[in-house]
């Protein structure tokens, strides 16, 4: 139990230190940050000219869409952030001390966790100043922006392995793109998916993604009344499913990054 | 004295390359040992993986009475590590550096403060103190580095190429350093490819080249493996080199080299000193050779390395080690 704190302790001086970083080197998160508000404008007025959601705005439609995908693009900054470490020889110092082997890797991922909070407050305030409301309550809008964090947090995971495997940086935001891209748009977050053809239908009903978004939009109050029903079990209980896979991914990828840390060297 | 570290059979191969094979070595309480070597010797993967950083394919290592491989947090708990890489957050202050490690020592959040104060104003950095590290210097660097190996204080010290790369200044600021810790009781391992900071740091000298123990002793005893003194002379027509050799070859007692690989510069091992570098330069001058310049000195340990491996120190391919 004690050594558990101790992690834990290691953990948050860890993502002590990563904070620090952002505040003295300000400009890694603007750049990061300023991507979301282009998403949101460009689908918004670009896309949202011709694409038709009935009974609802494309607008109200697309902010839950727009939260998933920068979620899901955020977790780069987990990915970046280790692979960097682990090009510097900070690395070897925390390695050659007799700190908990997963400090590093949890640790980015609890520091990232304030980026998000920090990237979807910037996309709350982009999308109402386009029109996008919450129409729920405080209570579930409060929900969702959890949800949202809990999955980013999971997803951070995934792109922890991607930023431990790869030999740098550069090699992060390639590598992430391959996985990024087909879970954020072959889902229900910028068109509906009942439209796809059915081997991407079925992707779409069962990617996590569209459960976040999914989920986003039904507690923010963002689906028209009137709307079916979807089809797809996920899709009809999009929080148990969303919870289910941030379990599922944390299990899995924290193992995996661990391992992989004790096992890299100093690149 | 009992060895604090020990070692026996280390192996580690990366594919084809073999990068360390089958080394031994020790090291008594409150000494040091000097690991010397070329780039790509294996001197950064000894230390690798005497630190935990690395595991050996074969061979066994206690550190600090706790075993390699089965107590690896043991081991950590007990050493402290300053790389040839400086390991600082460049983004941190050097006091949020130290704190930081502290930290992860688990020294507790104000014992972990008191100390890095501490070590900023035994290593002169406390003006610094309160900058990020990228406005440091390499010197400065080095020295925040080595005081983070320091922080909780460990008995064994490994550093791997301490002043690699630093001004001659900052080289000696760093020598007296080390050189106080060891007063203090410190056991070390030091990994250098300068000669004279073996000379200069190291109770016992560990010469290693492709990863193979070559040559162990004392710096006194491994130039003794190297013979006696040496006249080196510079001839002023570099034409004249290959007659100088010729005339100075009988003074020789052993092989004549020509230094960094001109021939202009002519090493001539000789015994009796003086006077046979005065019949030396006579015979030069009987002969019309004129001479740059002339010198008469006791071997460095860059001949003993020579000696020992045939080749120099500097004409190694600078592979990742």
């Amino acid at each position: 139990m004690s050594e558990l704190l101790a992690s834990v302790g290691d953990g948050l001086v860890i993502a002590k230190r990563n904070l620090i970083k952002v505040r003295r080197v300000p400009e890694t998160l603007v750049f990061v940050l300023i991507s979301p508000i282009m998403f949101v404008l460009l689908f918004a007025y670009v896309f949202g000219s011709a694409i038709d959601i009935p009974g609802s705005s494309y607008r109200e439609f697309l902010i839950g869409g727009i939260f998933a995908q920068t979620i899901v693009f955020g977790a780069t900054f987990t990915g970046a952030g280790l692979a960097e470490d682990m090009q510097k020889g900070i690395i070897n110092r925390f390695r050659s001390l007799p700190m908990s082997r997963v400090a590093v890797i949890a640790g980015r991922t609890a520091s990232d966790v304030v980026y998000n909070a920090i990237s979807l407050t910037i996309m709350s305030i982009t999308g109402l100043l386009v029109g996008w409301r919450i129409n729920n309550g405080v209570p579930r809008a409060l929900a969702a922006f959890a949800l949202l964090l809990l999955f980013a947090y999971a997803f951070s995971w995934v792109m922890a392995l991607v930023g431990l495997l790869v030999p740098s940086v550069e090699v992060v935001n390639n590598a992430s793109f391959i996985v990024i891209f087909p879970l954020t748009f072959i889902a229900n977050t910028f068109v509906p998916s009942d439209g796809l053809p059915t081997p991407l239908r079925v992707f779409a009903e069962w990617n996590p993604v569209s459960a976040v978004t999914q989920a986003t939009r039904e507690l923010f109050g963002n689906i028209p009344p009137g709307t079916p029903e979807p089809d797809a079990w996920p899709l009809q209980h999009p929080i148990l499913y969303t919870l289910v896979w941030v379990v599922l991914i944390i299990a899995v990828f924290a193992p995996l990054s661990v391992r992989r840390y004790r096992r890299a060297t100093l690149r | 004295m009992p060895n604090v570290i020990e070692a026996a059979g280390l192996t580690k191969r990366y594919g084809e390359v073999t990068a360390l094979d089958k080394l031994d070595l020790s090291v008594a309480e409150g000494t040091v040992l000097g690991l010397l070597g070329p780039n790509g010797a294996g001197k950064t993967t000894a230390v690798s993986i005497l630190t935990t950083l690395i595991e050996p394919d074969s061979g066994t290592a206690t550190v600090a009475g706790a075993d390699l491989i089965r107590q690896p947090g043991e081991v950590r708990r007990r050493i402290g590590l300053s790389g040839q890489y400086a390991a600082v957050d460049e983004h941190l202050t050097g006091y949020e550096n130290l704190d930081m490690i502290g930290r992860l020592y688990r020294m507790g959040r104000r014992p972990a403060r008191e100390r890095a104060r501490e070590l900023l104003a035994r290593f002169d950095l406390v003006e610094a103190g309160d900058r990020p590290v990228k406005t440091y210097s390499g010197g400065m660097r080095r020295r925040l580095d080595l005081a983070g190996a320091l922080v909780a204080a460990p008995p064994v010290l490994f550093l791997d190429e301490p002043t690699t790369g630093l001004d001659p200044r900052s080289r000696m600021d760093l020598w007296g350093i080390i050189t106080e810790l060891v007063a203090q009781g410190s056991t070390l391992l030091l990994t250098t490819q300068y000669l004279d900071e073996a000379d200069q740091l190291a109770d016992e000298i560990l010469v290693i080249d492709h990863g193979r123990a070559i040559a162990q002793g004392t710096a006194d005893e491994i130039k003794g493996m190297v013979g006696g003194e040496r006249i080196e002379v510079t001839v002023a027509d570099p034409s004249e080199a290959e007659k100088a050799r010729s005339v100075l070859a009988p003074f020789a007692t052993g092989r004549i080299e020509s230094h960094d690989g001109r021939d202009t510069t002519l090493v001539v091992p000789i015994t009796g000193g003086a006077p046979v570098l005065t019949q030396a330069l006579r015979a030069l001058d009987g002969d019309g050779i004129g001479v740059r310049d002339v010198m008469l000195r006791r071997p460095t340990l860059d001949d003993a390395f020579l000696a020992l491996t045939g080749h120099g120190t500097d004409d190694e391919e600078t592979n990742d080690e």
